[in-house]
């Protein structure tokens, strides 16, 4: 313990040496974000970034802003962290799950700097967590691929098989059941966030396999190229509007819409009144939107979808409410019961109606 | 025309002066890439070679370069043994995966046993074993198949990384990690953890390892009959034989040798530094330590200097970028540059150049 | 519920070409002689090149011009230094594809948008209507057929006409064929050139018809992958089309069975390709490596 703090009082004395004689008066936060993928990779580390340049530029000059993207998950990750506080941040965002040991590690050292880790779960004083309720989102896609299918087959492009991704798959398979008793859902892992090439492939092996509406919890616009070259088939933007291809295939979306947290969490730590928090907000606190319902969905529909949406958002209505069983046909939730977030975040089980393992 | 000349002798002088000459070229060179980024090249190029070393924040930044630098040795000494025989094994990405995998697997088998005699060094036989098992394929394919163990090496590399992919969201997963990918985290359990030996000297088990296969690498080709055997295999194989070497055991032994090494420097590392079986885990450290093996021109002493200056470019290379925001491609070109000009110049050692008129032919 | 083998094989032919393009050219590296482990780099360059040509002139021509023009430029680089520096190969080859990588991330800032410009299917007149056969192999784009075609082409130049003699027998023996007289730094440097140039269209096959977008990293491993198959393919470029769609074909194959539904666990599905070459490495004798492969030629006279 004594050790830890020797590096930290070294590191401070050492950043105030470096700042030179005047002594350093602290007009300026500096805040540092790290990403796992490159600023301009068209999905989660670019959607990161531009909510991070709207808290610049909400703050002005009031903000000095690092960042590091293409940081590998592991040591690397920790000596960036590092870096960051030594250069003087005083808050770092670290915007990828498996950021989240290298963070406390650092955070252990750096107790007058405060950390936000996006999607995890461990907490420190000086650490907040924070990530969305996407699960709301893929609720209204699922209502809205229940109802524009056809062939009664909707495909579903997973990503790694993590809680989020799992209660994603549940939410959709759950909402598309209530409007489409027929329907039938096929899961393809990729097992990468953001692989374009397999994206593309997997989106055209499950049209082929007759499926007329694609989800996805990847990151590329792949498999809305592959949807419109097909012609007939719906898709979902991911992460992004992803606007370009509406209003076909791409009938709506879910947006990670970080900037409104960031800029109150900085401001936070300027009045000196940040404190860890376990952050998991939804449509309705405005951390996850829902893009534009477009033009190829019939008025009617779209109208419904905004009734769930607008639902979901007020907490009138939880998507994960009973009854429901689990995939063995093992009850889960009494009719009514409804949910609780810590069961949520740790979800590993599909309900009942997909047939398919989740990979283990 | 400009002529190549062999040099009876590689040239003392050249051998220490191109290393020097390579990193000016570079900082040259990549001086003029930071200016067209619009950033100023020479804070630049002091922030990636100066500052991790002698800069304000040099008390954290030794302590990582050696981190860093020592599996990159590790496997570099290692390969060096076969590199010089004539026997390519570029698969020590595989094997040291492979090493981590089974290093991790002891340790979590274990789990939550408290037994560091025990269990840790288990680890290090079973990170080594993984690695000679790895390196035994190619190896034994050669001998009894005359297969050619650059391409079985490098295919199994792509095995080991799907292995470790699969293994990190099924058979090693966390059981108490909400279900996210990733196995326990070794450096919080104590007889499995590889932790600083020195709190924050950076100086673990792995690193202390790697000081040591330098200097019995060095006495091995310096002294032993192994390594004059060894060069004098990569040499001339027909002097070797008629020497009494022999060349199917010396394939088995070098490979085993490099397997060892990259396996045991997985096992470290994954104990260590990394502390999980995940699927970011291979960092190319395999490929990169081939280039160290060849910038340290396959001598110990070289492979310690020039592994030093490869982390250094790591963790300079990261420093800029976040001090400086410039791109991460910016840096990976730049070490690019720096490769091509330290194997470039290296030409000046073995050879002179030579202006010739035109009636060669 | 089950899979259309016909859309299936289909898939596979558009999965492997940018591979099966790649490979071909290495094979011809190889041939003369050298290792090239740069294929990714050359492969990727090509891919962001292949893109901006697009982009900026709207043809589709241009772009796959402008990616064998890219990817043969790395690959020069590559040529001067292991012919002209006599450097490593392997360690050339290494730093070429951490090059290239970087290079194209940063050449393709500002260029991340999606379909530059549409590459048109060409079906061949009266074969596409072949039921089955047609779809499956008359019913793409230009790119794959010239990929076949390139193949025939390398064919026929390595076991049927002079210089693909002089080219073998520079990649057997460098030392016997110099003296010979043949100069093996130009025929090299040839060899290099073309290989970059493949792997150049390969890298633009993904950005401009399989995915198509521009985003970094986006060849994720083909490069590598293609290196496999040349191996697999013993250095024959027939065996290379059964290799490059063997490959392909996994992957596609694994993906299709996810979303048909069939349980099968498929994480493991995928180093199937790589233990398949190490197998057919070890059993056929006729898949010997070129002689002189990455060993430093050096004319002492």
């Amino acid at each position: 313990m004594k050790r830890r703090t020797l590096l930290a009082t070294g590191a401070s004395a050492a950043v105030a040496a470096a700042l030179g004689a005047p002594v350093r008066a602290q007009t300026k936060t500096k805040v540092g974000f790290i990403y796992v993928g490159p600023i301009n990779d068209g999905g989660w580390t670019q959607h990161h970034h531009e909510s991070a340049m709207e808290m610049v530029a909400h703050f002005g000059d009031a903000v000095d802003f690092v960042y590091q993207e293409s940081v590998p998950e592991g040591p690397d990750a920790e000596r960036a962290i590092t870096q960051m506080c030594l250069g003087g941040a005083n808050i770092v965002f670290t915007t990828s799950f498996g950021y989240m040991d290298p963070t406390i590690n650092v955070a252990a050292k750096f107790p007058d700097v405060k950390f936000e880790h996006a999607t995890g779960y461990k907490q420190a004083d000086n650490v907040g967590v924070y990530s969305a309720k996407f699960h709301e989102g893929r609720a209204v896609q699922g209502f809205l691929a229940g109802k524009m299918t056809k062939s009664n087959k909707i495909g579903y492009i997973a990503s790694v098989p993590i809680p989020e991704v799992v209660l994603g798959i549940n939410s959709a398979y759950i909402h598309a059941k209530k409007v489409n008793p027929d329907v039938e859902f096929k899961i393809v892992w990729i097992f990468e966030w953001l692989n374009p090439a397999k994206e593309a492939d997997a989106a055209k092996a499950l049209i082929e396999q007759g499926c007329d509406v694609v989800l996805q919890h990847t990151d590329s616009t792949a498999p809305q190229q592959a949807a419109k070259d097909a012609g007939n088939v719906y898709t979902f933007g991911q992460a992004a509007d992803m606007a370009e291809f509406a209003p076909m295939p791409r009938i709506s979306s879910i947006i990670d819409v970080w900037a409104p947290y960031y800029i109150k969490q900085v401001q936070a730590v300027m009045d000196g009144t940040w404190v860890s928090e376990n952050t998991w907000d939804g449509i309705g606190e405005g951390m996850v939107g829902i893009g534009e319902i477009s033009s190829a969905v019939p008025a009617d529909i779209k109208a419904e979808a905004e009734a769930l949406r607008d639902s979901i958002a007020g907490k009138s209505y939880n998507p994960f409410t009973g009854p429901l069983n689990k995939q063995d046909g093992s009850p889960w939730l009494a009719d009514g019961e409804v949910a609780e977030d810590g069961v949520l975040a740790g979800l590993n089980f599909f309900v009942e109606g997909i047939s398919g393992d989740i990979p283990s | 025309m400009l002529r190549l000349e062999k040099r009876p002798q590689p040239s003392a002088f050249w051998t220490y002066a191109t290393p020097v000459v390579a990193v000016i070229l570079t900082m040259v060179l990549g001086g003029i890439l930071f200016w067209f980024l619009g950033k100023p090249p020479v804070t630049a190029i002091k922030t990636i070679f100066w500052d991790p070393l002698f800069g304000d924040f040099a008390f954290y930044y030794r302590p990582e370069l050696l981190k860093k630098a020592a599996p990159l040795i590790l496997i570099a000494i290692g390969l060096s043994f076969g590199f010089r025989a004539g026997i390519w094994n570029i698969g020590a990405e595989g094997q040291y995966i492979m090493g981590a995998i089974f290093g991790a697997s002891v340790a979590l088998a274990f789990y939550p046993m408290e037994a560091r005699w025990l269990i840790f060094p288990l680890m290090i036989a079973a990170g080594i074993a993984g690695g000679v098992i790895w390196a035994m394929i190619p190896a034994l394919l050669r001998v009894y198949f005359k297969t050619n163990e650059i391409l079985v090496s490098l295919m199994l590399v792509y095995v080991a990384d799907v292995l470790i992919k699969a293994f990190s969201v099924g058979l090693l997963r966390n059981p108490d990690g909400n279900g996210f990918p990733g196995s326990r985290n070794l450096k919080q359990y104590p007889s499995a953890a590889n932790l600083d030996l020195w709190t924050d000297t950076g100086i673990h088990w792995g690193v202390v390892t790697a000081v040591f296969a330098v200097v019995v690498a060095y006495v091995f080709f310096a002294r032993h009959q192994f390594g004059f055997n060894v060069r004098l295999a990569g040499q001339s194989p027909r002097a070797a034989a008629f020497a009494g070497v022999n060349p199917n055991r010396l394939v088995l032994v070098c490979m085993a040798l490099s397997g060892g090494l990259a396996g045991v420097a997985g096992m470290f590392e994954v104990a260590g530094p990394s502390g999980q079986i995940l699927g970011s885990f291979p960092a190319f450290y395999g490929f990169t330590a081939i280039i160290v093996a060849f910038l340290g021109r396959l001598h110990p002493v070289g492979i310690l200097l020039a592994g030093l200056l490869m982390a250094l470019t790591y963790i300079g290379g990261d420093a800029a970028q976040s001090a400086m925001n410039l791109p991460s491609a910016a840096i990976q070109m730049f070490q690019g540059m720096l490769l091509f000009s330290l194997l470039s110049v290296d030409v000046l050692t073995n050879y002179r150049i030579r202006l010739t008129t035109a009636k060669v032919a | 519920m089950d899979i259309n083998p016909v859309f299936l094989l289909a898939a596979v032919i558009v999965a492997s070409t940018p591979i099966l393009l790649a490979a071909i050219g290495e094979l011809v590296v190889e041939r003369s002689g050298v290792l090239n482990l740069g294929v990714e780099g050359m492969m990727i360059t090509g891919a962001v090149c292949g893109y901006i040509a697009g982009h900026q002139s709207g043809s589709a021509l241009v772009g796959f011009a402008g990616a064998a023009a890219g990817g043969a430029a790395v690959a020069a680089l590559f040529g001067l230094l292991t012919l002209g520096l006599l450097t490593n190969q392997v360690a050339t080859g290494l730093a070429l594809t951490l090059f290239g990588v970087g290079l194209a991330a940063m050449a393709g800032q500002g260029y991340v948008a999606p379909n530059p410009v549409s590459v048109p299917k060409l079906p061949i007149p009266g074969l596409s209507d072949i039921p089955a056969l047609g779809h499956i192999f008359f019913n793409h784009d230009g790119m794959v057929y010239l990929s076949i075609a390139l193949v025939v082409a390398v064919w026929w130049f390595l076991e049927r006409s002079r210089g693909g003699l002089i080219l073998r027998a520079i990649g057997e023996n460098h030392e016997a064929a110099h003296a010979l007289g043949y100069n093996v730094r130009r025929v090299r440097f040839a060899a290099i050139l073309f290989g970059g140039a493949c792997a150049g269209l390969g890298g633009a096959y993904i950005s401009l018809v399989r995915v198509p977008q521009w985003i970094d990293n986006i060849t994720a491993g083909a490069g590598w992958i293609a290196l496999a198959i040349v191996v697999f393919a013993g250095w024959k470029p027939w065996r290379l089309v059964a290799g490059a769609y063997l490959f392909g074909g996994v992957t596609a194959l694994q993906l299709n069975i996810q979303a048909s539904g069939l349980a099968i666990p498929v994480e493991y599905l995928s180093m199937s390709p790589y233990i398949a070459t190490i197998i057919v490495l070890a059993a056929l004798s006729g898949g010997r490596a070129p002689g002189s492969l990455g060993k430093i030629f050096h004319a002492s006279r």
